[in-house]
C-alpha cells in the first residue's frame, strides 16, 4: 500500500514539473516565442483563442510569474489547450485526438510485441548458454539496437516500399481514395501502410528487450536457488520459467518504464520518415509551423502518456514482486 | 550406499582448466554422518555439488564415478537424474536467503518439489508440508510466507524440513550453519542430528568450522587445495590427527578447558589451484617438510583405520 | 535513437573486485580490450573515425559545402557516392562532416559523466537529505521522455547551433547514468578499504576522490561510452528534423537536405542512406565497446566454454 502510494507520488510529482517545465520554457528562451507568433496571426484569432495564448506563454501580461503560473494551471487543469494555430479555428485537443488513434495502434501493438518476442528470445538464449543461437543474438543486437531508427526505416522504405512495390511508404491510408471508416478497403489499407513503420519500429527495438533480458538471466541462472531448483528435480521448464525468469523480469520491468522514453522517440522519428499520421509526426509538423500551442499539448500528452505507462509497469512490478509491498 | 572413486572436477576457464577437486575418493554408509572441512577455496563446495551432479558451467567433472545406489551418476541427463533427485537424495545449501525463491511462498516450493516426483493431492501436499515443518519447530502457518518474511534461522530450518519431504537416504548440506550466529548454529545441529537419528538418513555437511563439526560426525575428511588430505573417524582424528594440516586446524581452536597456550595459526596461503607446488600440496606451509615433500606427491595412506596423505607418516619418519 | 543495452541500475550486481588504483585500472582495461573481439572491432572502427576527424583533408579531396559540381552524379572514381542535389560532393560532406559528429560525442559523453558522477556519488555517500532530493531529480529527469523534451528545447530556440546541441543533451540525459554510478558507490561504500581511509580520518572529499571513484573505473568508461553513443544519435536525430543548424557540415544536417529534397524517392539514395550508415556504425562501435565493458566488469557474462563431455540439459 505504501509503495502504492509512492509511486503515485512520484507520478503526481513528475507530472507537476513537466507542467511546470511547459511554463518556463518558453518564458525563458530569448525573445519569447509567443510574440513572434502572435504577431504573424494577428487579427486573425478570436479574442478568446488569444487570451488562451496569452496565458499559456505569458505575453501582453502584467501579471507577476506566480498568478501567471496559477492562471496557466487553472487552464491546463480545465483542459483547455489552446487553439492551434496551423489548423485554425481546430482546439489543439480535437486536433491531438485525430492523430491520437494512429500512434497508439502504430507504437501499442509494436511495443508489446518487441517486449514478448525480445523478451522470450532473451530467456531462451541465456538457457542455452553456449549454443550456436546464443553466439549469434548478442552481437547482432548490440548492432541493431545501437543503429538509427530513422535509418532502419529509411533502408525499408527503399528495399521494400519504392524498389520492390510490395509496400506503401508515405501516410496512414490513401488518403485520395480511400474512405475513413468501418470499410474492408479501410483496412486494409491501413494495415498496409502501417506494416513497414511496424516492422521498423519492431527492428529497432527489440535489441534492447532482448539483451537486457539475456543479462539479468544470467545473472539469475546463477543464484543459489535455481541450483537449489536443479537439486530438487524440477522440470526443465519450470525451472526457466518459474525460478529464473520471474525473478530475471522483475529489473526489466523497471527498466522497460526508462526505455518508453526512447520507444516514443523512436515513434516519433518512424512518423517522420513515413509522414504516418500520428501524433510524433503531428509534433514536428507543428514545430515546422511554429504552432507552439499544438506542440505543448503533444509533448504534455506524450509525457503523460509515458507515466502511465510506467505507472503500469510499477503496478506489475508490486504484483509480481511480494519483496516490494512489505515495507522497504 | 554412496561411493565416490577418483572424482575430478575442472573449471574451463580461458586461461586453461584448473582442477578444483583432485581424485577425490570416499564411501558414505547408510545412516552414516561424515563432516568434510578445509579452508575456503579447498573444493569442498565443488565437490558437494559434484557429488549431487548440480555443477554449472565452468565447473564440469573431469574424471571419475558417483556411484549412489548402485548407480553412478556422472553422465546421466537431468531427466535421469530427476528419478533420484530429492526423492533420494536431498540438499540444503549455505544461505537460504539465496537459496529460497523470493518470489514464491514457502509452502509453493514445497508443492513444487513434491509435484516434481509423484502426483499427490492438494491435501497429500498441504499434510506434508505441515509435518516437515513441524518437525523442525516451525508452524505451519509459515506455508503461506515469503522468505523474506522469516528469520535467519527460520529460513535455514524450512530449507532442512524441504529437505525432509521425502526423508531422503542422503542428505547433502553445504555449509548450512554459516550464516548463523552462534547460538542458532548449534541448535540448528542438534536439530539436524535428532532427525537423523529418528529418521536414519546419511548427512554429508561442509564447513569450514572443525570445532562444530567434530561433537556430530561419525567421520571427519579433512581436505585441502582440492584433495583429501585426511580421512577417519571423527574422535580419532580429533584425538590423533595426522596430517600436519590438521594438526594445524586443531591447534588453531582454543580449548576451553585445557591451559592457556598462545594460538598458532598456520603460515602462508592455501596454493593458486592453476599453478600447485611440486610433490605434495602443503608442503609450503608444513613445519615437517623435508627434501623429499617437493619431489614426490603422496598418495593416501591408510594408518591405523585413518587415511593420510603425507610422506612422512608413510615411512614413518614422523611419529604420532 | 535506441535505447539503453547494458544493465539496469540499482539491481545490477556491481563489478566484483574493487579495481585497485586507476593505473593499474586502466592497464587492466587495455588488456580487456585487445583479448575480447568485440571490443577490438569497436575500438578500431572508433580509431578509423577518429582519424577521419582529424585528417579529413587527407582522405577526401573536395570541400564539403562548394557546389561546385553538376547536380546527382552517380557513383564514380571523382565521387566515391557522387554528388547530391546541390552539386556538392558527398563523399567530402560525410568526412568532414565526422568532426562535427564526434566533437558533439566526446564532450557530451565527457560532460554527462562528470555531472552524472558529481551527482550520483555525492547522493550515495552523503545520503540523507541530499540524497532523497537528488534522487527525485535524476528519477524525474529519467521519467520524462527525453527525446520530445529536446524538440521542444530547440523548437524554442528555433534550431540550435552545435553549442545548443551539446548543452540540451547533456542537461537532460545525464540522470541515467547517475542512477547506475549512484547504486555502484551505495554497494562501494561500506567495503573495507573505504572504512580504513574513514577511520584514519581522511575527509569525505579525499574520500570520494581518491579513494572511491578509481575503483569505478570501469563503470565511468562504460558510461562514457553510452552517453557518446546517445549524443550521437540524439543530435543527429534533432538535425534530421532540421532543429540543428541546417549549415553546419554534419551527417545529420546531410541527411535532413537529404530527406528535404526527398532523396530516396527522387533516385538519389545515397543521399540519405550513406550519413545513415555512419551513424549506425559509429554507435555500434560505442554500443560493442560498452557491451564488451559489461563483460568484463560482470564476469558471469562472458562467453562460456563448453566441452563435449558436459551434460545434456533437455529444456
Amino acid at each position: 500500500m505504501r509503495y502504492a502510494l509512492r509511486r503515485l507520488g512520484f507520478f503526481v510529482v513528475t507530472l507537476w514539473i513537466a507542467l511546470t517545465l511547459n511554463f518556463l520554457l518558453p518564458r525563458l528562451m530569448p525573445g519569447n516565442p509567443a510574440l513572434a507568433m502572435l504577431s504573424k496571426f494577428h487579427g486573425e484569432l478570436s479574442p478568446k483563442a488569444v487570451n488562451a495564448l496569452e496565458v499559456l506563454f505569458g505575453v501582453n501580461t502584467k501579471e507577476s510569474l506566480l498568478s501567471q503560473y496559477f492562471s496557466y494551471l487553472h487552464q491546463i487543469v480545465t483542459g483547455n489547450f489552446g487553439t492551434s494555430l496551423s489548423q485554425y479555428p481546430a482546439s489543439v485537443t480535437s486536433v491531438i485526438g485525430s492523430a491520437i488513434w494512429w500512434t497508439i495502434g502504430l507504437v501499442g501493438v509494436t511495443t508489446t510485441l518487441a517486449f514478448l518476442l525480445g523478451t522470450g528470445l532473451g530467456i531462451v538464449s541465456a538457457w542455452r548458454r553456449g549454443s550456436k543461437l546464443d553466439s549469434v543474438v548478442p552481437p547482432t543486437f548490440v548492432i541493431t539496437s545501437a543503429i538509427p531508427y530513422f535509418w532502419i526505416a529509411m533502408v525499408l522504405v527503399l528495399i521494400f516500399g519504392l524498389t520492390l512495390h510490395w509496400f506503401p511508404s508515405q501516410g496512414g491510408y490513401y488518403v485520395t481514395t480511400d474512405t475513413p471508416g468501418l470499410n474492408l478497403t479501410y483496412f486494409q489499407d491501413v494495415l498496409n501502410h502501417a506494416f513497414l513503420p511496424a516492422i521498423s519500429l519492431l527492428i529497432a527495438t527489440i535489441g534492447t528487450w532482448i539483451l537486457t533480458m539475456r543479462n539479468t538471466m544470467i545473472t539469475t541462472l546463477a543464484e543459489d536457488y535455481v541450483r537449489m531448483a536443479r537439486a530438487k528435480g524440477l522440470p526443465n521448464r519450470r525451472i526457466m520459467f518459474d525460478y529464473a525468469a520471474r525473478n530475471a523480469i522483475l529489473p526489466n520491468l523497471t527498466g522497460f518504464a526508462m526505455s518508453l522514453g526512447f520507444v516514443v522517440s523512436g515513434a516519433i522519428l518512424i512518423e517522420y520518415v513515413f509522414n504516418y499520421p500520428g501524433v510524433g509526426f503531428m509534433l514536428l509538423q507543428a514545430v515546422d509551423g511554429e504552432d507552439y500551442p499544438l506542440m505543448q499539448g503533444l509533448f504534455l500528452l506524450i509525457t503523460v502518456a509515458v507515466l502511465f505507462a510506467i505507472l503500469i509497469a510499477d503496478v506489475l512490478t508490486a504484483l509480481l514482486d511480494p519483496r516490494t509491498r512489505t515495507a522497504s | 550406499m554412496l561411493e565416490v572413486s577418483g572424482l575430478s572436477v575442472d573449471y574451463l576457464l580461458d586461461r586453461g582448466n584448473v582442477r578444483a577437486v583432485d581424485d577425490v575418493s570416499f564411501t558414505v554408509g547408510r545412516g552414516e554422518f561424515l563432516g568434510i572441512v578445509g579452508e575456503s577455496g579447498c573444493g569442498k563446495s565443488t565437490l558437494l555439488f559434484a557429488v549431487a551432479q548440480l555443477l554449472a558451467p565452468p565447473a564440469e567433472v573431469a574424471a571419475g564415478t558417483v556411484t549412489f545406489d548402485g548407480v553412478n551418476l556422472v553422465g546421466l541427463t537431468d531427466k535421469q537424474l530427476s528419478v533420484m533427485r530429492w526423492r533420494d537424495m536431498s540438499v540444503v545449501m549455505q544461505s537460504a536467503m539465496n537459496a529460497l525463491n523470493p518470489v514464491k511462498t514457502i509452502g509453493a516450493q514445497f508443492k513444487d518439489a513434491m509435484r516434481a516426483h509423484g502426483k499427490f493431492t492438494a491435501e497429500e501436499i498441504a499434510v506434508r508440508s505441515a509435518d516437515v515443518l513441524k518437525m523442525v519447530g516451525i508452524d505451519p502457518v509459515h506455508l503461506g510466507s515469503y522468505p523474506h518474511q522469516l528469520s535467519g534461522g527460520m529460513r535455514q530450518r524450512s530449507m532442512i524440513a524441504m529437505a525432509m519431504l521425502f526423508t531422503p537416504d542422503l542428505v547433502i548440506m553445504d555449509e548450512p550453519t554459516s550464516a548463523l550466529d552462534v547460538v542458532a548454529q548449534r541448535s540448528l545441529m542438534v536439530q539436524i542430528k535428532e532427525l537423523q537419528l529418528a529418521f536414519g538418513f546419511a548427512v554429508i555437511f561442509v564447513t569450514h568450522d572443525m570445532s562444530l563439526i567434530s561433537h556430530f560426525s561419525d567421520r571427519l575428511m579433512v581436505m585441502y587445495a582440492g584433495q583429501v588430505d585426511e580421512l577417519g573417524a571423527t574422535k580419532t582424528v580429533f584425538d590423533r590427527p595426522l596430517h600436519p594440516y590438521t594438526q594445524g586446524l586443531l591447534e588453531a581452536f582454543p580449548s576451553i578447558r585445557g591451559p592457556r597456550v598462545p594460538l598458532k595459526g598456520i603460515p602462508g596461503n592455501p596454493p593458486d589451484l592453476s599453478r600447485v607446488p611440486s610433490g605434495c600440496r602443503f608442503r609450503p606451509r608444513c613445519p615437517y617438510a623435508i627434501d623429499k615433500c617437493a619431489e614426490v606427491a603422496p598418495d593416501l595412506y591408510p594408518l591405523d583405520g585413518t587415511l593420510v596423505r603425507c610422506l612422512r607418516r608413510e615411512d614413518g619418519s614422523l611419529a604420532s | 535513437m535506441a535505447m539503453p543495452v547494458s544493465g539496469v541500475p540499482t539491481e545490477t550486481p556491481a563489478a566484483q573486485a574493487p579495481e585497485l588504483g586507476s593505473g593499474r585500472a586502466l592497464g587492466r582495461i587495455g588488456r580487456a580490450v585487445r583479448l575480447n573481439r568485440k571490443a577490438t572491432i569497436g575500438a578500431v572502427l572508433l580509431g578509423i573515425f577518429i582519424l577521419i576527424a582529424l585528417f579529413p583533408g587527407v582522405i577526401a579531396h573536395d570541400s564539403p559545402t562548394q557546389d561546385a559540381y553538376p547536380a546527382q552524379l552517380g557513383v564514380s572514381t571523382a565521387h566515391l557516392l557522387g554528388t547530391n542535389h546541390y552539386g556538392q560532393d558527398l563523399f567530402a560532406q560525410l568526412v568532414y562532416g565526422t568532426r562535427n559528429v564526434l566533437l558533439i560525442a566526446f564532450v557530451v559523453g565527457l560532460a554527462t559523466t562528470t555531472i552524472a558522477v558529481l551527482i550520483g556519488v555525492a547522493a550515495a555517500y552523503l545520503g540523507g537529505l541530499t540524497d532523497s532530493s537528488l534522487n527525485v531529480v535524476t528519477d524525474v529527469l529519467l521519467v520524462i521522455p527525453l527525446f520530445p523534451l529536446l524538440i521542444v528545447i530547440a523548437a524554442y530556440a528555433h534550431g540550435g547551433t552545435t553549442l545548443v546541441l551539446i548543452a540540451a543533451i547533456t542537461l537532460t540525459s545525464w540522470s541515467y547514468t547517475a542512477r547506475q554510478l549512484r547504486s555502484q558507490a551505495l554497494t562501494l561504500r561500506r567495503r573495507d578499504f573505504l572504512e580504513a581511509a574513514r577511520v584514519r580520518g581522511e575527509r569525505p572529499a579525499y574520500i570520494i576522490l581518491v579513494e572511491l571513484i578509481p575503483t569505478m573505473t570501469s563503470l565511468l568508461v562504460a558510461s562514457f561510452l553510452t552517453n557518446a553513443l546517445y549524443a550521437v544519435l540524439f543530435a543527429s536525430s534533432l538535425q534530421f528534423i532540421g532543429l540543428g543548424d541546417p549549415n553546419t557540415v554534419s551527417w545529420g544536417t546531410t541527411l535532413y537536405w537529404a530527406q528535404n529534397n526527398a532523396a530516396l524517392q527522387t533516385g538519389e539514395p545515397l543521399w540519405a542512406i550513406a550519413p545513415g550508415f555512419l551513424i549506425a556504425t559509429l554507435g555500434a562501435a560505442f554500443a560493442l565497446l560498452n557491451y564488451a565493458f559489461d563483460e568484463i566488469g560482470n564476469p558471469a557474462l562472458r562467453p562460456v566454454r563448453r566441452s563435449k563431455r558436459a551434460r545434456r540439459t533437455d529444456a
